[in-house]
């Protein structure tokens, strides 16, 4: 099965070569279809794909903030009820505004049990300001506010982990997906979707500024961060955690690591730490597989 | 929680101004309404979700985790084309504020009520208008009440005003002072609000699926300013939509407040200028000093937002002393109401005396001797009224 030809993210909008996202948009709205509503929180995509008068988008679409996309979109599902009207609301935020500054009004969407897709695209930084560290970002990145120093090298602390976060709000749906899986990430949209409630997904959005690499390697940096085992590939339905996506032996990080600029400072030692906590994150998943329910929904 | 007895409508009952404001919201029939808990607006938000939860109103009740969500939510409900509703004060409003801004830029009418409240620090939960001079460039316009019956008919209006203008309405009372007064209120009956505001059917904002629109885009340089000039040009507009709306809801039901925008009564050469509950105080000193040397008229300002500045200078015309009070202080300068007086005053090249009272911040007393000071200084020197043990400090004096 492919993917339906249908677009709802024209051609001709403004991102970077090589950017991640329009990908995303692309799979999560052919998946989604026509009756969608978008909510956009700040960040790159809402400026490359609305410059007034122009917009890439063949969906209605709101943009308010940065900070408000979940309560935006809590206002839209309101709204909808009332009108007697059922149709998809997605949200797309990134990480700066889902894991940071839009984390309280993302933690109260899901509490109120709003029927809507949150969907953060996780290019681990504040890419849109100019590549500066948000709690998404990777352990020792390079950022422009987590510069590699005499004193300290890159970032202090690891990613936070927000699909455990959201899953324990009791969402029935909470999934990760990278867009080189395309038929993953399309399915896990149709199946959220089917879902009521308020769910959510993390997918992987590499950033070809942020991250430096090449504008020819986004898929090809994805598919090595899911084969080291750096960025998993699971989801956790009404609290029972499946990991979708099994390499049958995990690849190296450092391979993954030294595609990247952002990663090209890091000594043996560093990248040693990082393996560690990929090999103990990655048992760890494989034990909540185990449980029937990893989280209390 | 008060307000057991049941409420009628179509009859003068007495109750607080919070339960007027609510009573008025449901004949208005938001179909949306988020609210967060904040002091002294809580009652309006207890009576709502009242009357949602016993099915006497609906409408879809977001009970949001912050001020900030809950008028991002109400953005959210009127992008997508329903009327909506919201109550905030003091901290609430100025957490808001960023969306304030992001909901009036992009022409989404909706009605907050306003229990207006000082701002921290120090922490403070009594009445004064920080809260509304710290709105006054959002581009929404704000309605201030005197008592139960005009908070009651405001948000009725407001909701005609606000979809007629395509910009977002603050109906204000002064926190606990007007909030939670218990007056007589005619409590009006659905069917002819309903009439009166009509069904909200917007052609310019809302998400259908069917006919795709892209709402909140950036805009560049080469834009941006042409809407900021929209907004203005609505702002100017909404002066006649106010006054009209007042005028048509006169004959509908057959109540007013001045011309909607400014309330004066009586013209003398000596002239106080005011917003807001105290305007009641005022209106009875009026009356005690008519006839006498210190006889003066009370000139009520109801909108603030947008300044009625050709109706004010109109009513000043004869003036030749003029004292303005505010219930705020734009630090480093002097109160915003003063600014605003002064600054169509010399636009329009009066010269007349003025000077500023500033008074009951954060609840400090206003008494009648406090008044009767101001009454007695008008076009004199500014004070600020009441401070450091009951004095009356001049402006002068503030070093």
């Amino acid at each position: 099965m492919g993917l339906p030809k249908e677009e709802f993210y024209v051609s001709g909008a403004r991102n970077c070569a090589g950017c991640g996202f329009p990908t995303i948009i692309r799979i999560v709205t052919k998946a989604a279809g026509k009756n969608t509503i978008i909510v956009n929180a700040t960040g790159c995509m809402e400026v490359v794909s609305t410059p007034y008068p122009q917009t890439a988008w063949k969906l209605p679409w709101v943009h308010a903030a940065f900070e408000n996309a979940a309560a935006v979109a809590s206002g839209v599902e309101a709204a909808l009820k009332k009108l007697k009207k059922d149709a998809n609301v997605i949200v797309f935020g990134g990480d700066g505004g889902t894991y940071d500054i839009g984390f309280q009004a993302l933690s109260g969407m899901m509490e109120r049990g709003h029927n809507v897709l949150y969907i953060c695209y996780d290019n681990e930084a504040y890419e849109n300001t100019g590549i500066q560290r948000s709690s998404s970002t990777p352990k020792f990145s390079w950022t422009t506010t987590t510069p590699i120093g005499k004193k300290i090298r890159g970032k202090r602390r690891w990613k936070k982990p927000i699909t455990e976060i959201m899953a324990a709000h009791g969402s029935p749906f909470v999934a990760t997906a990278s867009p080189h899986l395309h038929m993953d990430l399309f399915n896990k949209v149709k199946k959220a979707l089917s879902i009521k409630g308020p769910k959510f997904m993390k997918v992987l959005s590499p950033c070809v500024i942020g991250w430096k690499i090449p504008s020819n390697k986004t898929i090809e940096v994805e598919e090595l961060a899911v084969e080291s085992g750096v960025f998993p590939i699971y989801e956790i339905v009404n609290g029972k955690l499946t990991i979708n996506y099994k390499p049958k032996k995990l690849r190296p990080v450092k391979e993954y690591l030294m595609m990247q600029g952002r990663f090209k400072h890091l000594n043996e030692k560093e990248i040693r730490s990082i393996q560690e906590r990929v090999n103990k994150y990655w048992k760890y998943l494989l034990n909540l597989e185990k449980l029937d329910n990893a989280f209390f929904v | 929680m008060v307000g057991i007895k049941k409420v009628e409508y179509g009859k003068k009952q007495v109750l607080s101004t919070s339960d007027a404001i609510a009573y008025a919201v449901r004949l208005c029939e938001p179909k949306v309404t988020a609210v967060y808990p904040i002091t002294p607006q809580t009652w309006i938000a207890e009576k709502i979700t009242e009357l949602i939860n016993n099915g006497e109103m609906d409408s879809e009740l977001i009970l949001v985790e912050s001020e900030h969500s809950s008028c991002s939510a109400i953005l959210g409900a009127a992008a997508t084309g329903v009327r909506t509703f919201s109550a905030t004060s003091s901290q609430g409003l100025a957490l808001m504020n960023e969306v304030l801004h992001v909901l009036s830029g992009m022409r989404l009418p909706s009605v907050f009520a306003i229990a207006s409240r000082a701002l921290s620090s120090p922490i403070n939960i009594w009445a004064d208008h920080s809260d509304m001079m710290n709105s006054r460039d959002t581009s929404w316009i704000q309605l201030f009440c005197e008592s139960a019956q005009e908070a009651h008919d405001t948000i009725i209006q407001a909701y005609k005003i606000s979809e007629k203008a395509l910009l977002p309405v603050f109906v204000v009372v002064d926190g606990y002072t007007l909030s939670h007064v218990y007056e007589p209120v005619f409590i009006e009956t659905k069917q002819k609000v309903k009439s009166f505001i009509g069904d909200y059917k917007p052609t310019h904002a809302y998400l259908d699926p069917k006919k795709p629109m892209t709402q909140g885009p950036i805009g560049y340089p080469s834009e941006y300013m042409d809407f900021k000039l929209e907004q203005q040009r609505a702002m100017n507009k909404a002066l006649n939509v106010i006054k009209e709306t007042n005028r048509k809801f006169k004959i509908k039901f057959g109540r007013s407040y001045g011309n909607g925008l400014i309330d004066e009564r009586v013209r003398s050469k000596r002239v106080i200028i005011a917003m807001g509950s105290m305007c009641t105080t005022l209106r009875g000193l009026e009356k005690k000093y008519k006839k006498t040397k210190y006889e003066f008229s009370l000139i009520k300002i109801k909108s603030f937002r947008p300044f009625p500045k050709k109706e004010l200078l109109r009513a000043l015309s004869n003036a030749t002393d003029i004292a303005v009070i505010d219930r705020a202080m734009s630090y480093g300068n002097a109160g915003p109401l003063f600014i605003e007086v002064s600054s169509a005053l010399g636009e329009a090249g009066y010269r007349k005396r003025i000077n500023n009272f500033i008074v009951g911040l954060g609840g400090r007393e206003a008494r009648i001797k406090d008044f009767e000071f101001i009454i007695k200084n008008i076009g004199r020197e500014s004070y600020w009224i009441n401070v450091n043990g009951g004095k009356n400090i001049s402006f002068s004096a503030v070093i």
